[in-house]
């Protein structure tokens, strides 16, 4: 019997295909009678609306700032509104000729937050580096030194205003929240129960009627002649409103560290404050991370409504830009949907940067 | 006989109003001494070693640790825990510190020692439980094993003259008790006291100076070692061993 040859079998290629284009959409589109179906309607659903938007919204659109080219029929979106009216939307009725100014704060507040959010900028001085940036912000929109022109804060407006509310009220809130919600669990009676009411009082009322009673309600209290600036009312209010909610974020968060971690840093001879500071809220906070991110995303659209005092941030400013001004006033949508993209690119830009820390803080989780 | 370390004096302790679940104890124990306690589940024997150190207050009687009274006064509770180190049924690391942070937390945040230092002296207990080169995984990352072992270094980190032990190897794997055993044999023999609840009868014949038998919140036998296992005097623990050796 003569020895075997080996016999190499040439490589055939797979009887089905499992890669590239036709496969993908077989697998994801057409997997099965239901998916078929699906893929079907929704994109006879698509085909049906998206050229259409996308006719009005480019190829029909005017983008002169010119609402007479904008009234020619078959004309789709006016975007000449947004080129016409930007920098009354972006800055609402801050002096026209001096809007340079919140130019340079908005930029410089935005870099302080994209600086925040970076670990290589997380060291003891980001502090002076807030309150630096933070009082550079003030001196360049309230002016009346160094040769500007002083600028009320109630001609504050649009983006500059928005973005100012919200980080500020964020940065305040968290650390209240995380207080609170200690405070809730406290062992201490008298802290538990002043924590509670103020968490079941702030929820139980609507944000508007909390601005309200801060812009008009708490300078009839005040004694003759005595009075806080309206930004820094409707600031604390918000943030007291936001403080609320997320107390209870991260209390759920706290009720979840199993009781051994507190009885291991007991017997560690770790403080009540040590405890809390190095182990309950670092695992508690990790915990919630995307419903804090809720919270803050909440956070920043709400500051909308401080229309309702006369403070005309980014919504205001739009319906200001409009209102007065009856040529322009048909083409709102068009506001409206330029607002909203700028809405969305924070909330979105937030969202992502949620995700980011989330997997930072479950570094010990990743085996 | 020198002033014991630990010295209960008639200690009872209730949870709620009806569940007495310390009777009566009494019970000293000598510097340097070697226990375990056993006894069926709901004995109150974790009750007993938790309030050594406070993490269970007693209603009645009273409870000396290194001479000092523990009471409500705060001060002499942190000195007590500053000297008496515990290892738990479920490890109770941090999970979201490295296994070298775990460590060092307490001698840096309690004890003020500089990082370095407190790192040098946790890279030697992590040696002494041959575990040193996880000193920068996470306890999630580690075997329940290697976590307890991490949990012991972590409490010799203190440098403490008590260690407590709550049923240490009940949540392991057959394969990874004897990995802790070891190491608490290793430090048996250092002359450190040691309170030990568990059921692993051939350490206390190892290393126990006296094995204590608890029941219904009471201390029912206590003798050394050899005479508690070949001679059990009371019904109640000769029935005890019976049901744990027989097998």
């Amino acid at each position: 019997m003569s020895a075997q040859t080996f016999q190499p079998i040439d490589p055939r290629p797979a009887p089905v295909k499992t890669e590239g284009i036709v496969a993908w959409i077989r697998i994801n589109l057409f997997g099965d009678w239901v998916t078929g179906l699906m893929t079907v309607v929704i994109g006879s659903i698509l085909l049906a609306t998206v050229p259409q938007l996308l006719s009005w919204a480019l190829f029909r659109a005017s983008w002169i700032p010119d609402f007479d080219a904008c009234r020619v029929e078959g004309v789709g979106a006016c975007w000449g509104v947004v080129a016409e009216k930007y920098r009354i939307i972006l800055f609402g009725r801050y002096p026209f000729e001096e809007q340079w100014r919140p130019l340079v704060a908005t930029s410089l507040m935005l870099g302080l937050l994209i600086a925040s959010c970076m670990r290589a900028f997380w060291k003891s001085w980001l502090a002076i580096l807030w309150i630096a940036v933070l009082t550079a912000f003030f001196l360049l929109m309230y002016g009346n030194t160094m040769g500007l022109t002083k600028v009320e804060t109630d001609r504050w407006g649009g983006l500059p205003l928005t973005i100012l509310l919200a980080s500020l009220s964020m940065v305040m809130a968290f650390p209240i929240a995380m207080v609170v919600a200690l405070g809730r669990r406290s062992a201490l009676p008298a802290i538990r129960t002043f924590c509670t009411i103020y968490v079941e009082l702030i929820r139980g009322v609507p944000l508007i009627s909390v601005l309200f009673m801060a812009s008009f309600m708490f300078p009839l209290f005040m004694p003759q002649g005595f009075s806080i600036d309206v930004l820094i009312r409707v600031l604390v209010g918000i943030t007291l409103f936001a403080a609320a909610y997320m107390a209870e974020v991260i209390r759920g968060g706290l009720q979840a560290i199993p009781k051994g971690q507190l009885e291991a840093a007991a017997t560690l001879g770790l403080s009540y404050w040590q405890t809390q500071v190095k182990i309950v809220l670092p695992q508690a906070l990790a915990m919630v991370v995307p419903s804090i991110m809720n919270n803050f995303i909440g956070l920043f659209k709400d500051t909308s409504l401080v229309t309702i005092v006369s403070l005309y941030e980014l919504t205001g400013a739009l319906s200001l830009a409009l209102n007065s001004d009856a040529n322009w006033r048909p083409f709102k949508i068009e506001g409206y949907l330029f607002i909203a993209m700028i809405y969305f690119a924070f909330c979105f830009s937030m969202s992502r940067y949620s995700i980011w820390v989330e997997k930072q803080v479950n570094k010990g989780k990743q085996r | 006989m020198a002033e014991p370390i630990i010295k209960f004096d008639k200690l009872n302790k209730w949870y709620g109003n009806n569940f007495h679940v310390l009777r009566d104890i009494d019970l000293n124990v000598a510097q340097g001494e070697r226990i375990v306690i056993c006894g069926p589940s709901g004995s109150g024997k974790s009750t007993l070693i938790r309030c050594i150190n406070r993490l269970e207050e007693h209603q009645q009687g009273h409870l000396y640790v290194d001479g000092v009274e523990l009471t409500d006064d705060v001060k002499a509770i942190d000195g007590i825990r500053k000297k008496v180190g515990m290892v738990f049924q479920q490890f109770n690391l941090f999970p979201h510190l490295t296994v070298l942070e775990n460590l060092t937390l307490s001698p840096m945040w309690v004890g003020k020692m500089p990082k370095k230092e407190a790192e040098e002296k946790a890279m030697i207990q992590l040696k002494r439980v041959r575990i040193a080169e996880q000193a920068g995984k996470y306890p999630l990352q580690l075997s329940g094993g290697q976590q307890q072992r991490v949990a012991i270094a972590r409490a010799l980190c203190l440098t403490p003259k008590i260690m407590l032990f709550d049923e240490p190897t009940s949540a392991l794997d057959p394969e990874m008790i004897k990995e802790v055993l070891d190491v608490m044999v290793e430090m048996a023999s250092q002359g450190i006291t040691m309170l030990c609840v568990t059921h692993e009868m051939g350490f206390a014949k190892a290393v126990a100076d006296r094995v204590i038998f608890m029941d219904q919140g009471q201390i029912v036998e206590q003798n050394n070692p050899h005479d508690f296992f070949n001679n059990p005097q009371n019904e109640r623990s000769k029935d005890f061993l019976s049901k744990i050796l027989g097998h």
